[in-house]
Parts: structure tokens; sequence; C-alpha cells
């Protein structure tokens, strides 16, 4: 990877198709012509060995034979062949079972023919890349500020004496700031190795503080290798600077990845903050009714194949309805009449976890199932060389937190929330007081298990979606919640957050696994010390 | 006496119907044991290799069965339960009195059901890719030996993309331990520096990939070409695919090259993530031969969805299969003995457009393809091994095993030989 970090992403493509379309303006067709280098190249292309294909690609390129480009942007394409008959190159478009070919010299059109009758010249990663540059350096001089960074990111990567020298003449009427930069940071990679002292010196003083990683290799390749003292001590100045720089970018995208993490966790857990925490119901099922969300989100896409970036937001309401249904379906059928017997309730409803997760199985199917990401949740917010946030888990964050400020307002100023508060603080007063008790139970399930839907369709984005999606997500739940302190909201969103980060902060040093055992000791110990969790609730409410 | 025995006939009949059918059956079929997960969290892989199995038995009795005899499958259900695999397999040897039996997908219910064929000199057919370092008298591994599947796709990578820096990410468990071990002896004796080698374990079903791609990424900003060999499970590597495209990592900057990743999998998946990443298996759905062209169009009739695809391990299958069937032709016996010794050497047909024969040692000749994925969930092949690869048993890169060999055919007639000592260590495997 290394410099070509600059144009990641969607850009690459709009890029491409640019330079793609600038070669075939400037690659006017005509007939094969004697020229040696050429030939050679393209024997090279029948090689079975990738090496030899990238000399093949050299000696085209360095060919200077009007089709070169041509051949190479066919080849990036993996669209060129050899027909089988005369090892003719040709340019096949798949028409059905079979190929439409012409001619890639002249674009003579040769008909269709069965794909036995080609050979496809393979290209892999490598090749590919390896075309791309070649392209890329002949794009210096392009008006596209955005083809002119791709040029010159690929010379951070591989530096070329003659690129640098058309950089060197080219930065001075460099009008974009980014391009610029990148510029003086590829000109300065080459000053560094320069015989006069100043201009390293000078050089090492202008890579100080980039990010870049190809700055920091040529920084170190000096701080390792120069004979020069002065050299050397400059670079290894310059090392240590971007060094403490490396760090709070780490410590910055630790953070991130610690809250992503925990926004997850309070997601999932958030419903069974209201099922468990405040009405007392042990709900195995809650990982299904999240299971229910996902698919759901998969079922509205396949009904608007054409909508996917609007799907989500027609998944959410969707999921809510259709895990808030099933909810009730539970409450009523099954765990009312279960109230007050927490063992058979864990028991019945382990059952129905289990036949929520057959029914999917045999109903949609036992595979996993595709849900695509819509265009605007994939890619990542730069905010530089090494730091970057991906859109994903930003908008999780975010959802999150509107879930969680929804929840409040629901259960501190609607009705129903204050019904649902007096039924789960005393329920003979309230039904005293008039409160159908049996009825705001009912809307209290299925309010936790609307919520565990939605919280489905943001895991979609995330993770697989198949019948075992649930169970992945059960335990964590439970700890969040019980960590957190039953029947109360805060508590949740702090105990997942603070689980999330200190699970992300253990795992570079201690692994995954072990990060994950570590944080359930943890828990184990802190249960142990204050056994009603971070935020205990307090007063009478707490003794039922 | 012959009117007594019609009269008593229904009454026959009406006590004893299942009794009396099944003891009618087995004189006239062979039977077939097929112990795959049809539920739990391996159903979603090994529900395909039961309906290739079922395919491939009604195809040969289309055939005229064997031996002069119909083929009848027994489709047993262990539930992705490893103790209950043993139990499962106990049931088809004992009760059933399987001829064969394939089955099995993940090491540990190998492992589980191994003491049980051995015991019962039952015969089974193991289709997956796995670590090695076994070699039993009653399992043949017709999936891939990691010198048919990890060691040339790190040898393509090494060659061919000049990969000079190391990933060994997996998932916790007993296959990605045993294959990166060997991976990094091999690694370690081409000449590849301990900090240029990153081993990473996940959890099952991991999830949250953005620390460790965050490291991968470090890793591979070294200015060194960067690859990740990946020995992830299944279900977590959607999200280590999508994490990687997330955070900018293409294909072109640092190639994941997967083993446990194929058309079945990426059937249930949106591809574009990982669109140019690599897979190593014997097999891929895309290859162009007419006998894959059959048995793909086959496929998609028995299983009547044109959307079905095919992979690896059921080519395995269908080899094993085909094995099993010339070796008893072969035997003129269903009799395991009979069929352990004369299916060594027996070759048949792969999907490729060669032959595959049994070793000595009781794994398969295959080639290696290495594959980038497409948007279609399909692979393109970018490279293939010029022969067939023998299966290797016992590894010879790990200093326990590289003394060991493998070899059934009598006089030596063990599965864990060491050529130094002169010895059989005794065990069965």
């Amino acid at each position: 990877m290394g410099a070509s970090q600059f144009f990641w992403g969607r850009t690459t493509v709009a890029v491409l198709r640019f330079m793609l379309l600038g070669l075939l303006v400037v690659a006017p067709l005509s007939q094969a012509s004697d020229n040696p280098t050429f030939d050679q190249g393209v024997e090279l292309l029948k090689a079975r060995s990738f090496n030899t294909k990238t000399d093949g690609v050299d000696k085209i390129a360095a060919s200077g034979h009007p089709a070169a480009a041509q051949v190479l942007v066919y080849l990036l394409k993996s669209d060129l062949y050899f027909r089988e008959s005369d090892q003719r190159l040709v340019y096949g478009q798949r028409d059905g079972r079979n190929y439409h070919i012409s001619d890639a010299l002249t674009s003579e059109d040769l008909g269709t023919v069965n794909k036995r009758e080609l050979d496809k010249i393979k290209t892999n990663n490598r090749l590919r890349a390896h075309i791309r540059s070649t392209i890329a350096t002949l794009n210096l001089t392009s008006p596209d500020a955005a083809v002119r960074l791709a040029g010159v990111s690929q010379l951070l990567d591989k530096p070329d004496p003659d690129a640098v020298d058309i950089v060197r003449r080219q930065l001075d009427q460099e009008s974009d700031k980014t391009v610029a930069e990148a510029m003086r940071t590829v000109l300065a990679l080459e000053d560094i190795k320069s015989e006069d002292k100043n201009t390293a010196l000078g050089a090492i003083e202008q890579l100080s503080g980039s990010l870049l990683p190809a700055a920091r290799n040529g920084l170190q390749r000096i701080a390792d290798n120069s004979t020069d003292k002065d050299r050397k001590r400059a670079a290894a100045k310059a090392l240590s600077a971007i060094q403490t720089k490396l760090q709070m970018n780490e410590l910055a995208e630790t953070l991130f990845f610690g809250l992503s993490l925990g926004s997850v966790l309070v997601l999932a857990a958030i419903g069974l903050a209201i099922t468990f925490g405040v009405m007392g119901v042990i709900n195995m099922a809650h990982g299904e009714l999240i299971m229910l969300g996902a698919y759901t989100t998969y079922i509205v896409q396949l009904l608007m194949p054409n909508h996917i970036d609007l799907s989500l937001f027609v998944a959410i309401p969707a999921a809510f309805v259709v895990s808030g249904l099933v909810g009730i379906g539970i409450e009523r059928g099954v765990i009312r009449f279960l109230y007050g017997r927490p063992l058979e309730t864990l028991l019945a409803t382990f059952g129905i976890s289990l036949i929520l997760q057959q029914l999917v199985r045999t109903g949609i199917s036992a595979q996993n199932v595709a849900v695509e990401n819509p265009s605007w949740m994939s890619g990542s917010l730069e905010i530089n060389a090494v730091l970057s946030l991906t859109y994903n888990r930003l908008y999780i964050i975010v959802f999150a937190l509107i879930v969680f400020a929804a929840l409040l307002v629901i259960l501190k100023k609607t009705a129903l929330g204050l019904q649902v508060r007096a039924v789960s603080q005393n329920r003979p007063m309230a039904r005293a007081m008039g409160v159908r008790s049996a009825w705001v139970d009912a809307m209290t399930f299925g309010l936790g298990s609307g919520i565990a839907g939605v919280a489905g369709v943001a895991l979609s984005q995330l993770t697989n979606v198949g019948p075992n999606l649930g169970q992945a997500y059960i335990i964590d739940s439970f700890m969040v919640v019980v960590f957190g302190g039953v029947g109360n909201l805060w508590g949740t969103l702090v105990a997942g957050m603070s689980l999330g980060v200190v699970n992300k902060f253990l795992e570079p040093w201690a692994g995954a696994v072990l990060a994950k055992i570590l944080v359930l000791v943890f828990i184990i110990l802190f249960i142990q010390k204050r056994p009603r969790g971070l935020f205990p609730q307090k007063g009478r409410a707490a003794e039922g | 006496m012959k009117s007594k025995v019609r009269a008593l006939a229904p009454a026959l009949l009406a006590s004893c119907l299942a009794g009396a059918a099944s003891i009618a059956h087995a004189a006239d079929t062979i039977k077939v044991g097929i112990l795959h997960s049809l539920s739990g969290t391996m159903a979603i892989s090994e529900t395909t290799l039961k309906d290739t199995m079922l395919m491939l038995i009604e195809e040969q009795n289309k055939k005229g069965g064997l031996l002069g005899k119909k083929l009848e499958p027994v489709v047993v259900d262990p539930a992705s339960n490893w103790p209950l695999f043993a139990e499962k397999a106990r049931e088809l040897l004992e009760k059933d009195k399987v001829a064969a039996t394939f089955g099995c997908w993940t090491s540990v219910s190998r492992k589980s059901v191994l003491p049980v064929f051995e015991e019962l000199n039952g015969l089974l057919f193991y289709p997956v890719q796995y670590e090695a370092e076994e070699s039993s008298k009653n399992v043949f591994y017709t999936g891939a030996a990691p010198n048919q599947q990890a060691i040339p796709a790190v040898d393509y990578l090494m060659n061919e993309v000049g990969v000079k820096r190391w990933v060994l990410a997996g998932t916790d468990y007993v296959y990605p331990r045993t294959t990166n071990k060997l991976l990094e002896a091999y690694l370690k004796a081409k000449g590849v520096a301990a900090k240029d080698i990153m081993i990473n374990y996940t959890p099952f079903g991991h999830s949250d990939w953005q620390s460790i791609v965050s490291d991968i990424k470090k890793f591979g900003s070294a200015g060194k070409k960067t690859a990740v060999v990946s020995t992830i499970n299944g279900d977590a590597n959607v999200p280590f695919y999508k994490e990687l495209g997330n955070q900018g990592i293409s294909a072109e900057d640092i190639p994941v090259v997967a083993f446990s990743v194929g058309e079945e999998e990426l059937s249930g998946i949106d591809t574009k993530p990982l669109v140019g990443h690599l897979a190593a298996w014997n097999y891929f759905q895309s290859v162009d031969s007419e006998a894959n062209e059959d048995f793909i169009k086959a496929w998609k009739k028995f299983i009547k969805n044109d959307k079905r695809v095919t992979n690896d391990p059921m080519e395995a299958h269908y080899i094993g299969f085909n094995m099993w069937v010339k070796a008893v032709e072969k035997a003129g016996t269903t009799d395991p003995a009979a069929v352990q010794e004369a299916i060594i050497g027996v070759a048949v047909p792969n999907l490729s457009g060669g032959y595959s024969a049994m070793m000595p040692n009781h794994h398969i000749t295959k080639p290696v393809l290495i594959g980038e994925i497409q948007e279609d969930g399909q692979f393109e092949t970018v490279w293939q091994t010029s022969g067939l690869v023998v299966g290797d048993a016992w590894s010879d890169f790990l200093p326990g095993s590289k003394d060991i060999i493998s070899d059934w055919r009598r006089p030596l007639s063990c599965g864990n030989y060491n050529v130094k000592t002169g010895k059989c260590s005794g065990q069965n495997y």
C-alpha cells in the first residue's frame, strides 16, 4: 500500500476511467508495424509466469508502438486474448456464452467465437498494479488534479528518476495544494539521498512530521544506513517527531474503535435493558429478535433492489414493527404465563430462540444471505495519512446514540413510559391506579423487541446475516446490562461504551481472544464486588 | 403350508412391518452412510455435501448400481455437535451396517469419529481441506493437505507477487494453529525474518475487525510488499473483508489469500469488498472442462435451483465416491478390509480435467489452483501447479513430523512410521 492511500476509495475508479479515456484518445489506431520490442513484449505475455508478463508489459510500454497504450488498457481490464488458431492478439467482449472479438492492434472486427477458441491472458493483482502505475506516471501533466495526484502517489511507492524530473519542473505551476504537498514529498524523498549535505538536511527537515509511510521508510533508511553523522542525527530526530505524532493518532484511532465496538454493544443490549432490565424477563430469544431485524433488512433490499441507498430508512421502521410484533406474540403467548418463574421463562425463551432459528433456516436458507451496504456507508473519512474513520462505524455510533435518546424520551416523557415505570416499580399499586398492567407488559416487551429489531438493521451492515446471528450477541447483551446495572438505561450506555473501549485498548497487546477473556474476568470480579452493577437501582423497587 | 403362510402374512406384516422391510432391504442394497450436520452452525456448509452425496448415489443407481445391487443412502444428522458425531457414526456402523461413510467437516468432528471407525473397522471419506498430521487406516482424506493448498499459495505470493512480509491470520482452533505453525516454519526456511511475520488469532465468528485491520495496515506500510494468509473460518470472513475495504486496503495493496472461502461462502454475501482477493483450492466452479460442465449441470438439475454453486469439498466427494465405487468393483466386495487394499492406486477423473489417484498414505493427488474472486462470486484462476501434487500426511516442515511417513500397503501397513528409528508408533493414526 503506502502512499497510494492518497487516492484510495471511490476516486480510484473515476481516476482510472479518466486515464483510460485519455489514453484511448492519444493512441491513434494503426496497422501493426514492424516494432521488434513490441512484438517481443507481446510474446512474453504468453508466458505462465507473472514476472515474465511484467517484463512483457514494460517492453510494450517502452516500445513506442502506437497501439501500446491501448493494448495495456485492454490487459488491465482482462479483456485481452490470443486466438488459438493463429495466435493473433485480440480484444474480446463477452457476448452471452460466446465472445465478440476484434484485433487488439487494428480494432478489425473478427466476429464471434466460442471461449474455447481463445486463450485468455491472465493478470493478477500485482500485474494490474504495475500496469496502472505504468499508465499513471504518464499522467503527471494531466489537467485533472485527481489524476495528477494518482501519478505522484505512484512515485512515492516506486521512485522513477525520469518522472521525478518532470515533477521538479511541474511543481512551480502546481495549483492544487494536496498535489503540491505530495510533489514536495516525492522530491524530498529523492533529495535525502543527495550528495550535497545541505540539500539532504533540508529534505529531512521537509519530511519531518510527515505521516506518509513512504516518508517514514525513507527517513528510516537514512537513520540506519547513512555514514554521515549529521544526517543520521537529523533523520533520527525527524523520526521521533513522526513517532510522537503517530502515537497520538493511534490513541485517537483506538478510542474510535472502542467507541464503535461499544455502540454495537449498546445497540444489541438496549432492547434487553428494557425487557430484562425494566421487566425482569430473562429473554434468551433476544438475539433472535435482532436476527429478525437483520433479515427484515434483507427482505426490504429484495423488494427494492434499485434503491439500496434508501433501503435502510425503510428497513428501520419495518424491522421495529416485525420484531416488535413477534415480541408481543412471545409475551402474550408464552411469557405472561410465566411471570415470577425465572427458570421456566429462561427455558421457554431458549426454546423459542431455537424455533425462530430453525424457522429462518428452513424458511429462507441455512446459508447466510447477502445484505448490501449502501454506498454512503462504505469508505472512510480521512483525517490524515494514518488516521481514517470508517463511515459505517461513524454512522453506527451516531445511530446508537439516537436510539438511546429516543428510548429515554419514550420512558421519561410519554404516558406509556410513565405506566411502564409504574408497573415495574409496584405492580399492585399501579393496577389500583387504573393502569392496565397486562397491556403495559405487552407494550413494554414489544418496545424492547422492536429496538432489538432496529439493532439488527445496524448489525446487518457490519456482520453476516444468517440464522446464527443472534447467538453471537446474546451473551454480550446480558453482560452489558448486568454490568451497567439492571433497570438503568444510562448504565447500559456507560457499560457498553466502557467495555468497548477497554476491549480495544487491551486488544493490541493481549490479542483478540485474550482481550475478551480478560474483559469477562473483570466483569465477574466487578459483579462480586458490586452485584447490582455500575448504577444500582435504589429504593423500594430495587427490593422487589 | 403355503396357505398357512399366506394366512399368517398379514399378521406378520402388521406386527413387524418395519423390521421385515429393513431385513428384506438389506439383502439387495448396499448402504452408504452420510454423516453431515443438517442443523446447527455447520449446517451452512454441510447440507450441500449431503445433497451432493445423494446426487452421486442417485446417478450411480441409474447406471445400474454397484455389484448388481442398488446403493441406499443412510442420512443421519449429527447437528454440529462433536460428541454426537461419534454416536451417529456408531449407529451407522453397528445398526445400519453401512459399507462406507462420507462425512465430517471440521477437524474436531473427524477426531471425534476416528476411534469409532477404527474400532468397528469402517471406511470414512473426509472431503475437506485440513491440517494433516494424521493418517488412519480407516479414513481416506480427499480434501487438501497443507502441501496441496497452503504451501503452493505461499509459493505463489512469494514468487509471482513478490511478497516480503506476511500476516498469518486465523480463527483460534486446531486447523489454523497447525497450518500457521507449518507456514511459519516454511517461511523461515525460505529466509523470511521473524519480524516480517505477524501472527494473529481471533475467536470464532469474530466481527469487530477494526483494530486488527488497522494493525495489518500499519504492518504493511513498512515499504515491503505485504500479504495476508487467511485461515479465518467462514463466518468471520465477511466483516473482515468489509473492514479491509472500508479502511481503504485494496487487493492490489495487500492481497489476502484465503483457504476457507469458496463459491458457497461467496454466494451468501455482498462480494464487492472481496473482488481481487485470492483463494487457493483444488477446484473452482469456473474450471473449464467437460467433466465439470456436466457436473454443474447435473447438480443444478438435482437441486432444482439454477443459482446454486459447486465448490471444492463437493469435488472431493465426487472423487472419493468414484474411487470407492471403483475399489469395490476391483475387490468384488464391499468388505472394508478388501476395499482398503483395493483402493490404493485407484485413479478416477477429477473435475479439472485430469485424474486423481489414491496414494498409499490415504491422501490423493490433486492440482492446486489460485483464483481471484470476481464480482459474480466466482473465481478466475490466475495460477496453477504444472502437475498434480501428492497429499502429504506428515509435513516435512515441522520438527515432530518430518521423519514420519505413512504407507498402508503391506508389509509396512503403518500410518505413523518413523524412518529414522525404523519404528511404527503403533498408534493407528
